[in-house]
C-alpha cells in the first residue's frame, strides 16, 4: 500500500525533473553543512580527548592564574617558584612532582629571525620521565636523531613541523646549528607530532640550559603532578590548593593559582566546543528551513498543476487520507533524497577540511567522523522537513472536492 | 422487478454565485436498472456534467436523495463517498483521464489500490483487462505514447478493475475521430451486451446517444422526455 503511494509519488518527482532537483538543492545545502559540521565538531571533540587520555587522567597541573593569551604560565605577574614545587612534592599521594618552564624566545637560523616558546625537560630523572611521557617526546617518538639526555646543555629539539620552510625557505634538519637568544645550539633530534599542538609549536630544551640561557633561577612556569594510583585524584588536588594556598599566604578564594585535572580541563573544552558546534549547526539550521518553504512552494505549485490528476484518482476511489499520503511521501522524498545527496556532500566536504587542515596546518586536532546517528539522524531529518512543509500542500489537495478538481 | 443500480429522487443542485442562486438541475427522478445501456443527451448548459456528478456519486444534492444499490449516498462523506465510488461505479471521461506518470498497466491497478487488492491479484486482473481491450502489448507504455483510441481504452480497463456495478462515461467519445469513437461506442455496446454491464452515457451527440437503448433528455436542468 504504502510502497504503491511511494511509487506515484516519486513517479511524478521524476516528471518533473528539473523542479525537483531545484527543490532539492534547498535542503542539500542544509544537510551538508550540518552534517559537516557535527562530524568536524565531534572529531575535533574525540582528538581533544585522546590528548588528555595522553596526559593522562592521573595527573594535575598547577599554573598561575591570569590573562592568558600564551600557552599555560607564559605571561603573568604571578609565578610559580621552587619553594612551590616542594610544597607540591610534600603533599601526601603525590607520586612525583615537577615543574616546566615555558618561555618566549628568539630563534635565528639561515639569517632569519622567529620568535617561539621553548619548553623544559627537568634534570631529575623521576621528574623529567613524567615530562617527556606528558609531551610525548620519549626515544620511540623521534623521527630523526635522538631525544635529549639530561647531560646536553646547548642542544635542542622540536616537532617535525620544523621540518617545513620556517626560516626563510629552510627548514631545520638534525646537525643543524640554531643561534637562540644569541647563543649556539645544536639540533639533534625532530619529533613526530605529539597532537599536543603547544609541544609541536615548541623547541624542547633541558631546564638547565634554559635557566642558563635566560637567566631565569627559580621560577617555573607550570607544576605538574602525578597522583599516586591508589589516592584519590580529586582529594589530593585539593590538598595542593590548600597546602599552596597556606605556602603562599592566600586566603581561600583569593588563590593566584589554578590546579587542574585533566577531567576539569577536558569538561571545560568539551563544554566549549559543544557551545560553538551548537551555535554553527544553529545557522546551518537556517538553510533547512529555507530548503523547507522551497518544498513547500513546490508541492502548492504541484498540487495547482495536478488538480485534474486529484480528481481522477478521488474519482476512482482515493478517500482523503489516500491523497494526502501520496502528497506527503512526495514531499518526504523531496526532502529525503535532497538529505542524502546533502550527507554525500557533507562527509566529502569535512574530509576535505580534515585534509587541508593536516597538510595546512599541521594539526591533527580536527578528524571528521561519521557516527551511524548523525547519517540516520540527519535522513530522518530531511524526510522529516520535507513531509513537513508537504503538510499544508497535501491538506489542500486532499480537501478538493472531485467535482472542483476535474472541473480543471 | 429489476433491481435499480442507481435512483435519483427529486434532485436538486444549486450553486450560490454571490448574491445569485443558480439551479442546475430542478428536481431530477432518474432510474438506471441492473443491465440497462442509457445515454443522458442535452445540449451545452442543460446541467449535463452536474448530473452525472449526482449519479457518479461525486457530488451529493442540494436537495432530494440519490441511491446507490438502495443506499441513500446523499449524507455520506466524501471518504465515505470515494469508497463507494471506487468499488461500485467505473468512470470514463471525455479526455481519458489517465495518470501521466503511471504506464498503461498501472493505471489500470490504480483503483485496485486504493480498494486495497492485494498486489498479485492486481497484477492478474489488469493483464486480464488488457487482453480485453486488446492492448497487452502496450501494458508497460505510458499514456503518452499511445494514441488517444488506445488511451481511451485504457481508460474503459481501468473503469472495470473493480467490477462496478455500474459504469458511467461522460463524452467517452469527445476527444476521439469519427472512426475511433465508433469502435469505442462499439466496444461499449459489446460489453454491455456479451457481459451485461450496466453503463450510463453522458453525451450532446445524438448519433453517440443512439447506441443506447434508453435516451434521457435535459434540458434547463430537468429530464423532459425518455425515449427507448
Amino acid at each position: 500500500m504504502l510502497r504503491d503511494y511511494a511509487r506515484l509519488g516519486i513517479g511524478s518527482l521524476f516528471k518533473r525533473k528539473l523542479r525537483s532537483w531545484l527543490t532539492m538543492i534547498g535542503i542539500f545545502i542544509g544537510i551538508a553543512a550540518v552534517v559537516s559540521l557535527i562530524s568536524l565538531g565531534q572529531g575535533m571533540q574525540a582528538a581533544i580527548e585522546e590528548q588528555f587520555f595522553q596526559l593522562g587522567a592521573d595527573k594535575v597541573n598547577i599554573a598561575v592564574k591570569g590573562p592568558n593569551t600564551g600557552p599555560p604560565g607564559s605571561n603573568s605577574d604571578v609565578q610559580l617558584f621552587d619553594s612551590d614545587l616542594a610544597v607540591v612534592q610534600r603533599v601526601k599521594g603525590v607520586d612525583v612532582a615537577t615543574g616546566r618552564l615555558v618561555e618566549p624566545i628568539r630563534a635565528e637560523f639561515n639569517d632569519k629571525e622567529i620568535f617561539l616558546f621553548v619548553a623544559t625537560l627537568a634534570q631529575d630523572d623521576d621528574e623529567r620521565e613524567l615530562l617527556v611521557d606528558v609531551a610525548n617526546v620519549d626515544e620511540d617518538n623521534m623521527l630523526y636523531g635522538r631525544t635529549l639526555k639530561p647531560s646536553d646543555q646547548w642542544k635542542v629539539i622540536m616537532s617535525e613541523n620544523y621540518l617545513e620552510p620556517k626560516f626563510d625557505g629552510k627548514g631545520l634538519k638534525v646537525g643543524d646549528k640554531v643561534r637562540i637568544n644569541g647563543q649556539t645550539v645544536d639540533v639533534v633530534g625532530i619529533f613526530k607530532k605529539t597532537g599536543n599542538p603547544f609541544v609541536d609549536i615548541s623547541f624542547v630544551m633541558n631546564e638547565n640550559a634554559v635557566r642558563d640561557l635566560l637567566d631565569i633561577p627559580e621560577k617555573y612556569g607550570l607544576l605538574l603532578a602525578k597522583i599516586s594510583s591508589d589516592a584519590n585524584i580529586r582529594n589530593v588536588a585539593n590538598a595542593i590548593e590548600k597546602d599552596l594556598r597556606n605556602h603562599r599566604g592566600l586566603d581561600e578564594g583569593d588563590e593566584d593559582f589554578e590546579i587542574n585535572t585533566a577531567e576539569d580541563v577536558l569538561d571545560t573544552l568539551s563544554t566549549v566546543l559543544t557551545i560553538v558546534t551548537a551555535v554553527l549547526v544553529g545557522i546551518a539550521a537556517i538553510s533547512l528551513i529555507v530548503g523547507g518553504i522551497g518544498i513547500m512552494n513546490t508541492m502548492y505549485t504541484s498540487v495547482l498543476e495536478r488538480q485534474g490528476e486529484i480528481g481522477v484518482m478521488k474519482a476512482i476511489g482515493a478517500r482523503n487520507s489516500d491523497v494526502l499520503t501520496i502528497f506527503m511521501i512526495e514531499s518526504g522524498m523531496l526532502g529525503m533524497v535532497g538529505g542524502a545527496i546533502g550527507i554525500l556532500c557533507g562527509v566529502l566536504l569535512s574530509k576535505f577540511v580534515e585534509f587541508a587542515a593536516t597538510a595546512a596546518l599541521g594539526t591533527t586536532l580536527i578528524q571528521a567522523q561519521f557516527p551511524w546517528y548523525l547519517i540516520l539522524g540527519a535522513l530522518l531529518f530531511s524526510f522529516g522537513v520535507g513531509s513537513i512543509a508537504g503538510v499544508f500542500p497535501a491538506l489542500q489537495a486532499s480537501q478538493l472536492t472531485p467535482v472542483e478538481a476535474l472541473k480543471e | 422487478m429489476k433491481q435499480a443500480i442507481i435512483e435519483l429522487k427529486n434532485v436538486w443542485k444549486t450553486y450560490e454565485m454571490g448574491d445569485v442562486k443558480v439551479h442546475a438541475l430542478r428536481g431530477i427522478n432518474l432510474k438506471v436498472h441492473k443491465g440497462e445501456f442509457v445515454a443522458i443527451i442535452g445540449p451545452s448548459g442543460s446541467g449535463k456534467s452536474t448530473a452525472m456528478n449526482q449519479i457518479g456519486c461525486l457530488d451529493i444534492p442540494t436537495k432530494g436523495s440519490v441511491f446507490l444499490s438502495k443506499k441513500n449516498i446523499s449524507t455520506l462523506d466524501e471518504s465515505d463517498l470515494a469508497q463507494i465510488r471506487g468499488k461500485k461505479i467505473g468512470f470514463i471521461f471525455q479526455k481519458f483521464n489517465l495518470i501521466n506518470t503511471l504506464t498503461a498497466k498501472e493505471n489500470i491497478m490504480l483503483p485496485m489500490i486504493f480498494q486495497d487488492v492485494p498486489e498479485d491479484k492486481r497484477n492478474k486482473k489488469a493483464e486480464a483487462l488488457l487482453k480485453l481491450v486488446d492492448l497487452e502489448e502496450r501494458m508497460d507504455h505510458r499514456p503518452n505514447e499511445l494514441s488517444g483510441g488506445q488511451q481511451q481504452r485504457v481508460a474503459i480497463a481501468r473503469s472495470l478493475a473493480n467490477d462496478p456495478e455500474m459504469i458511467l462515461a461522460d463524452e467517452p467519445t469527445g476527444n476521439l475521430d469519427s472512426k475511433t469513437g465508433s469502435s469505442v461506442l462499439e466496444f461499449l455496446k459489446k460489453l454491455h451486451k456479451e457481459k451485461g454491464t450496466t453503463i450510463v452515457m453522458v453525451t450532446h451527440d445524438k448519433h453517440v446517444a443512439k447506441q443506447a437503448d434508453r435516451i434521457e433528455t435535459l434540458k434547463d436542468g430537468k429530464i423532459v422526455g425518455a425515449k427507448t
